[in-house]
Parts: structure tokens; sequence; C-alpha cells
């Protein structure tokens, strides 16, 4: 199993009354909700935060972009990535990833993901994704119809990049480049690629084509996952591919306390705090028409434009929360129990550990991720033992890399 | 209304409403498509030869790849008026057909004889910000659309429910289709460079807006009037972004006049 540590990098601030006040987290948040000076102790936290989960063993620490977002603070990841390179030396650098349709060259993504590559030593996982309506329609204003569309060029594009020798004329419909030349390149010869998608059908096949990961990032939790990812191994079946749970991936929220009692305790108020405030969406940005294709629509519809349902309040107790599987909480040996099902239910070899919630302070996160690194993650260590040593679908660093020592802090740890 | 399926040279296939008997007029529908047993269109049928052709993505008319922005647009709706046998018609567009009946006169002046803009995308100006339709939810769409909200709601849904599940998912599949190919003209905003050209366009105009169009307002109409030559401007009173379908009689009286 891989175990990644990420953080979304929420603003912790958003006032009590968000959701009666604003319309969404997302697209049109007032920015004065942001206050800067606070923002850089939050960054800086966070950034914090991920070099202590390597520290404690996770095999990756990952970032993602958000524009416009009050629960995703990192427009640009790269950004992250790169200060974690500098502070880090052993875990992937699992940068999930990089809208490729919004860049405008998008030989920029392939010239930043091989800077990150060259720094780290051969750290990097990319991340491509379509990305969400909000940020790719709403935010960058990226046509819907063309999305798909400039997705698949800029992949194209960014793959021949790394991998021709020579440089290269690319007369694509959306970019036209006389001289496509990649400097620098990457040092894994072809770095592991890993797609979040949320359930379009044409997201499986392009995976399966490409041999990349595909992780889906919901936060609805693994028992709503199922379907979704029973779909998404019945494609692989049927591909012809082989079954190797290092193909997919999924994001969880966990939280760990020293007793069942104490993780309700400890960390509710954040577990509220994400799913009521971070995730009040406005539903007119949630899907912008030509987004989704019509094959995908017609795979099922989920009605959250109704009238009814805008407006409706997440109000779960803990143990419904459990239950329903949003959030794997407990001791350290309930969570076991949890994780279990949660990585045989998806057959994944992957977990994105969502363990900095909401709006969690920094002793409580290292707390909850230091239970998990010691006392969760050795017992699921094994789970795939038919699939040991497969690591077609993860980094292959410097062999120094490991031998080398993160650089230290400028005046203090 | 008949309807036919007609195909272009470039080889798409479009669906055409035929109605009414008169002078040729090309009427190019809005980002709600044509209605059912389209009650405007029937009306002008009582003066002219009415030809709706369906836009790409709309019900099953083709042509969705071929047709990618605004140039492409004009040029398939020449296609179309060619395979229809029509020469020198008279074109009215509404709403976005506003828009590309406009591209249309400017890019080839002299191949249309009047031409009747009804509440026309295409102009952005930052003192009347034009609502974004691409992020309006469904039972919103009717309270920005119409003055008279109720018509608004039986016509968009056709006495169906906005709020029920399953007529919803049905409607958001032919949205995606239709706003989907709309998107490719109006997103994120609905300027594409008309303005520029409207100073080419020949054919005397008509302009015509409803008073209370919340969509496009009506300070629009002042905008396309000091762009066009040879321009008249009809302010329709009770009249919103749909006011060819609430006062139908102003409407067509505005055109006609």
């Amino acid at each position: 199993m891989k175990f990644t540590w990420f953080n979304l990098m929420p603003w912790p601030y958003l006032p009590d009354d968000f959701r009666e006040k604003y319309r969404s987290v997302w697209v049109d948040i007032p920015n004065t909700l942001y206050d800067p000076k606070l923002g850089h102790q939050v960054y800086n936290t966070y950034l914090s935060q991920l070099e202590y989960a390597e520290s404690l063993g996770f095999d990756g620490i990952g970032v993602n972009e958000h524009h416009q977002n009050g629960y995703g603070l990192m427009p640009s990841p790269n950004i992250m990535a790169a200060a974690l390179s500098r502070r880090t030396s052993k875990s992937a650098l699992v940068v999930l990833g990089n809208s490729i349709a919004l860049y405008n060259p998008p030989i920029r993504v392939a010239e930043e993901f091989a800077m990150l590559d060259v720094i780290s030593g051969g750290r990097l996982v990319a991340g491509f994704p379509v990305g969400t309506s909000m940020d790719t329609n709403y935010c960058y204003g990226t046509i819907p119809a063309e999305t798909r569309k400039r997705y698949a060029e800029a992949h194209e594009l960014i793959k021949r990049a790394w991998a021709e020798d020579e440089p290269f004329a690319f007369n694509g419909d959306y970019t036209k480049l006389r001289y496509v030349n990649c400097w620098p390149k990457p040092i894994q010869k072809n770095p592991p690629v890993f797609i979040p998608g949320g359930g379009s059908l044409e997201t499986y096949d392009f995976c399966l084509e490409n041999d990349y990961n595909y992780s889906y990032l919901s936060f609805s939790g693994y028992l709503r996952a199922k379907q979704l990812m029973d779909g998404y191994w019945e494609h692989v079946e049927k591909s012809g591919k082989d079954m190797s749970p290092y193909r997919a991936g999924f994001a969880q929220t966990i939280v760990v306390a020293d007793s069942d009692e104490d993780a309700e305790k400890y960390y509710r108020e954040h577990i509220d705090y994400f799913y009521n405030r971070c995730l009040h969406v406005y539903p007119g940005f949630a899907d912008a028409p030509g987004y989704r294709t019509i094959k995908t629509l017609k795979a099922g519809v989920t009605s959250q434009m109704t009238r009814q349902a805008v407006g409706s309040v997440t109000d779960l107790s803990w143990d419904q929360l459990i239950k329903d599987g949003y959030i794997i909480a407990g001791s350290p040996s309930s969570v076991v129990e949890q994780m279990k099902k949660l990585i045989h239910s998806l057959r994944v070899g992957n977990i994105f550990c969502l363990i900095h919630v909401g709006n969690m302070p920094d002793e409580k996160t290292r707390h909850s991720t230091k239970l998990f690194a010691e006392q969760v993650m050795p017992h699921l260590r094994n789970e795939w033992p038919d699939f040991e040593g497969d690591n077609r679908f993860w980094i292959d660093p410097l062999p120094e890399q490991a031998e080398r020592a993160a650089a230290p802090a400028v005046g203090g740890a | 209304m008949e309807s036919k399926k007609i195909t272009t040279a470039q080889g798409c296939e479009v669906r055409v409403y035929t109605t009414g008997q008169g002078e040729p007029l090309v009427y190019l529908h809005g980002v709600t498509g044509v209605m059912k047993d389209d009650p405007f269109l029937t009306a002008l049928g009582r003066h002219y030869t009415v030809y709706a052709p369906v836009l790409p993505g709309f019900e099953d008319s083709g042509g969705e790849d071929e047709v990618d922005g605004v140039l492409s647009a004009a040029l398939h709706g020449y296609n179309v008026i060619n395979a229809l046998g029509l020469s020198c018609p008279i074109l009215m567009g509404h709403c976005l057909g506003g828009m590309i009946a406009a591209e249309m006169a400017a890019i080839a002046p002299n191949d249309i004889s009047r031409l009747i803009l009804l509440s026309p995308m295409g102009i952005w100006d930052d003192a009347h910000p034009i609502p974004d339709l691409f992020a309006t939810l469904p039972f919103e769409l009717p309270g920005l659309m119409f003055n008279n909200v109720q018509l608004g709601e039986e016509l968009l849904a056709s006495g169906m429910d906005f709020n029920d599940a399953e007529f919803l998912t049905d409607f958001l599949v032919g949205n995606a289709k239709r706003m989907g190919m709309a998107g490719k003209f109006l997103f994120p905003i609905p300027d594409r460079g008309v303005k520029k050209r409207l100073y080419r366009i020949k054919a005397p105009t008509r302009l015509i807006w409803g008073e209370n169009d919340a969509l496009v307002s009506p300070s629009y109409a002042g905008i396309y009037a000091r762009e066009i030559a040879h321009s008249e401007t009809a302010l329709i009173p009770d009249g919103g972004h749909m006011a060819q379908y609430e006062v139908t009689d102003a409407v067509i009286d505005a055109l006609i006049s």
C-alpha cells in the first residue's frame, strides 16, 4: 500500500454563518474573507505538516490545484511542491495535479513538472486532472465544450515534450508551437501519472490506454465510491489489463484519536466545518453545460439542482458519518478495521489521507497523523501480497535520494 | 408547422421548421431553441414564409463539430440558406440567434434583404453586465428570461416540474447539448467581437427589445443602433428577453411596420 498525506489547505477562518451569508465557497467567495497576514501562518503551518508527514514515513505528500476556493488555497500547486522538494528527501511529491487545459501554452506544465522532478531527484508524481467545472470553466473561462479537447491536446504535447530528443513542431487546434524543446527534461523517463477522476467514463478509458493511475477524489467516503470504482474495475477487466490495485487510488477523510470517544470529542467540530462550510458550493457552478459528455450525463445525473436540494445542510450524527463512510474515525484499531474495508471494497493500492480536516489546528493534526503513521499504517502495508513489488505506478528516484538529508530550515526547526 | 431535414454543402444535417406564406424570412432561434408548435413562428407565418433552422446541438440538428465559433456559425447559416434555395431573404435572429444573424449580415452584407434583431447577444457593456446563463439553475431560468414568469415556466418546462428529478435529468442532458453549443459563443462572456464588424451591415435593420429584458438589458439596443448604419429601434412594453412569446402581436407589429 502507498499512503500519501494530503492537505487540501482550507482557509480555517470562514465565519460561523458562512453558509447562510454566502452562496458558494468557490468561484465567487468574497476575498474580504481572506486575510493575508493570517494566510502567512496558514501556509507555513500546512507546509510544515506535509514535511512532518514525510518524517513519519508516509510514502507521498500531496498538493493540488484549485482557484478562487475557500477550501483549497493552492492556485499553483507547483509552488507548494517546489517548497517541499527542498525540505524533504524521501516522499514522493504527489502533485494532483496541474489542470493542463488551463496552461497556455501547456508546455509550461512539462517544464515545471520536469523542474520539480529534477530538483527532487525523481520524486514527482504528475497529476493531470481535467479540472473541475468550477476551476476550469467558471474561474479560468475555458469554454465547457472545448475543455476535454484542450485537455487531450495539452496531454499529447506534454508527453511528447518529455519523450522527444529533438525540437519538434506542434500544430494543435489550441496551441501552435514551432519549436517544442523541453529544458530541463525529467529524471524519471516516464514520471508516474495520476488522473483524478470523478466518474467520467472517458477518463477510465484514458487511464487504461496510457497505464495511468485512476484516482477518485470524493468527499463522500468509500461506501458511496463503491459503485463508481466497481465500474472502473469492470472497465479494467474488459480491457484485458491486469487488475493491479496500484492502478487506483482513493481520497478519504481520516481522523485517529487515542479512543473512539476521543475521536468525536476532538475532531467533530472540524469535520462539521469541512462539510458545512468548505463544501458549500453553489450548484450552478458544479457542472457547466457541455463540460460533461452526454454519455456521462446519461449514465446518471445526480440532481443537486432542484429547489429542495439547494440549501440543504449536512447534519449527520457522528456514528452516521462513520457508518456511511464519509469519514474513517476512531481509535487506531477501529481505523485499521475501517481502512481494510475501504482498501478491499474499492480495490485500491493508493490512499490519499485527508487527515487535516477543515479548521483543524496544528496540534490535533499532528496527533492524528502520528497515530495513523505509527499505529495504523504498519498494519496495512501488506494488503496486496499478489502485487508486491508492482512499482509501475510509483516514483523511481535517484538512489542517492534515500541518503540525502532534507535542507534544514533557516533559523529554526 | 412543417418539419424536415436538409443537408448543407458542408454535409451537416439540419432540422428546419417551415410555416406560413409570403416573403421568405429565415429565423435563427435563441438558447431555448424552437418551442413545440412554436406560437411565435406560427403567428409570424401569417406575414411571411418562415424558415426556422435548428442550430447544431439543438434537437437532432448536426454540425456540432463543424460549428466551433462565430465565423463557422455564420458560414453554416449561409449554407442553410443556400440549401433551402433562398436568395437574399429577410434574416431574423433572437438572443444567440441574433448574435449569429448580426455576424452573417456583417460578413456578407449583400446577401440579405432586411435584418431583424430581437434582443441579440454578442456585445458586452460593463455598465450592464449580462447575467451568467451558465451558472443559472434551471428553476431560475423562467424568472430571468420572461417578464411573465408563469408563462415562462409553462413554456420552458412544457408543463413539467423543474423540481422533479426525473424530468430534470432529461432536461439537463438536453440542456448540456444546447448550452454546450451556446457556450462556444457565449461562455464565459458573450462577446466575440461582433461590435467591430457591425459597420459592414448594409441591410435595413430593425432592433427589437423587451422593455423588461432582465438578461440582455435594452440599453444594448443603443449600442447596436450606433454601430449599424440603417437601423430603427422598437422597445416592447411588458416584454422580457422572450418578448415574442409574451407580447407576440406587439413584436410582430414592430418588425413589420
